[in-house]
């Protein structure tokens, strides 16, 4: 699965609630824990941990998905947990979907059009 | 609760049905539903119900006869059936009504549900990515689920054995051929664990209630089932759904079905042990799984043990969808969850021929759940 570019890349964008402190993603107008208005924009962040994921193994029907040019090939989907708390559903990169077992550390790599994620490079790197 | 009753339960045939469309499918289950009711589509005075995608209920008095009773459409994905039972129970304690309907209905055509980011409130760019598709969330669940509980792939592929033997003893099932696990387990990979004929598919078919009074349900020659509670719920905070962009909160994620299952039987006075026969949703056989825990039945992972042991078999402690399930009838979205009650209505009646549960059932219950977060279950009991 292909590599993609780290550089200038914007972390995620997500909401606090003045209120109760939960977060959001996307940025939201409303807080689903407390009801309030009161949403702060915040960044999330990059770095995360996959809470959990499956293969999509068959390619899904287009529209509304957009193949890559060179051909659908299966992908890893699932959800990245953040500092914040919150968990945002993403692409994930790998060579090997058993790579992403055990709750390993990931890192954005992409946010449109939907969050994407591959794995962190390790400490020694 | 013990006011109202189910005098008639009724189906329409399950699985493709070309020629033949879901308002037709309706009025069949309809007519079936009054039939064993011993009554006329003149005697209900309220009516409710819906289907996902296959056209306005309150159109069906075209077909039935334009008595000029109040028929409200209902439309509320999985618990169509449901939230229109809950309207027709709803009308006979208020004492708006003797006799009440609820009907669901649907006719889908093959292969998956194709809803649109739009509607769902989500960017486009949701959909170009390949994310709209509700196979992953279930498979992302029950994959998590899994490495927490010490659930098995054996026990995915037991789970869908079951619904298709099942389905064999159901004269209405859509799937009527076992298959054996290990076929389950070798067949292609959908989204991970999970393969496909793990999964029910999108499917045809009407299912009808009629509930009513007690003055009406004691006359000569009925045949009630109780309805002891019934209670529908949407999710609250933290909960993990399909098409979510996250899940919000900290910890594990509250589920609906956990609700709505607890408020039934509080309402009941019953305890998920005393339960004998119990219907719960499937849409693939993970779901069964999580959900005999979601709704009280084990502690989380003690399905493993549980099933390997046969238990939720019909002959076992606790028969879970002994009619197949969505497995072998497949999902037409809005019947579903009154399948569910008419199949628990038809073993407490001892009236499920092959596959009925034997040792006189007492206590049934009745669980779905559904997208975007929605769960709705009934306690029965005779
Ligand atoms: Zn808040």
């Amino acid at each position: 699965m292909t590599e993609m570019p780290t550089v200038d890349l914007l972390p995620l964008k997500g909401s606090r609630c003045d209120q109760c402190d939960n977060v959001a993603y996307p940025v939201s107008r409303g807080c689903q824990r407390c009801g309030a208005e009161a949403m702060r924009p915040i960044d999330l962040g990059r770095r995360g941990t996959v809470w959990g994921f499956t293969v999509q193994r068959f390619a899904p029907k287009s529209p509304p998905y957009v193949p890559p040019a060179e051909g659908f090939t299966p992908f890893a989907v699932g959800y990245v947990e953040l500092p914040e708390g919150v968990k945002v559903e993403a692409i994930l990169d790998c060579d090997d979907p058993v790579e992403l077992e055990g709750q390993v550390a990931v890192e954005l790599v992409a946010t449109h059009p939907v969050p994407r994620f591959a794995l962190a490079p390790t400490q020694e790197s | 609760m013990t006011d109202v009753s189910i005098i008639g339960a009724g189906l329409s045939p399950f699985g493709r049905q070309p020629g033949i469309s879901g308002r037709e499918m309706a009025v069949t289950a309809i007519r079936t539903a009054l039939d064993d009711a011993k009554l006329a589509w003149q005697d209900v005075q309220v009516a409710f119900g819906g289907s996902d995608g296959a056209g306005l209920a309150d159109t069906l008095v075209a077909d039935l006869g334009l008595t000029g009773i109040p028929f409200t459409n209902v439309k509320n994905g999985c618990a169509t059936g449901g939230s229109a039972l809950v309207s027709a129970i709803n009308a006979i304690r208020s004492g708006q009504a003797q006799v009440a309907l609820a009907v669901g209905f649907d006719k889908h055509p093959r292969g998956a549900f194709d809803p649109r980011p739009e509607e769902w409130g989500l960017d486009a760019g949701f959909g170009e990515a390949g994310l709209m598709v509700t196979t992953q969330f279930f498979g992302i669940k029950i994959a998590r689920y899994m490495r927490e509980h010490g659930i098995s792939e054996r026990t995915l592929a037991r789970v869908a054995a079951k619904a298709y033997r099942n389905g064999v003893l159901n004269p209405n099932a859509w799937r009527r051929e076992a298959i054996s696990e290990d076929t389950i387990l070798a067949a292609d990979m959908v989204n991970d664990p999970l393969t496909r004929y793990m999964f029910c598919s999108p499917g045809e078919g009407g299912a009808a209630v009629i509930v009513a009074s007690e003055d009406v349900a004691r006359e000569a020659g009925r045949r009630p089932v109780q309805l002891l509670s019934v209670a529908a719920r949407t999710r609250q905070f933290g909960s993990f759904e399909v098409f979510a962009p996250a899940i919000q909160g900290t910890g594990t994620p509250s589920s609906v079905s956990a609700d709505a299952s607890a408020a039934a039987f509080a309402a009941a006075g019953v305890r998920p042990d005393e339960i004998d026969v119990a219907q719960l949703q499937d849409t693939e056989s993970g779901a069964e799984v999580m959900h005999l825990a979601e709704c009280g039945f084990v502690e989380h992972g003690d399905q493993e043990e549980l099933i390997a042991a046969g238990e939720t078999e019909i002959g076992g402690e606790l028969p879970v969808n002994t009619d197949g399930g969505c497995i072998a009838n497949g999902e037409p979205i809005g019947a579903s969850g009154l399948r569910q009650v008419h199949e628990v209505v038809t073993q407490l009646r001892g009236e499920a021929g092959d596959r009925q549960v034997p040792g006189s059932p007492r206590l049934g219950f009745t669980h779905v759940y559904g997208a975007p977060g929605i769960s709705a279950c009934t306690v029965l009991g005779v």
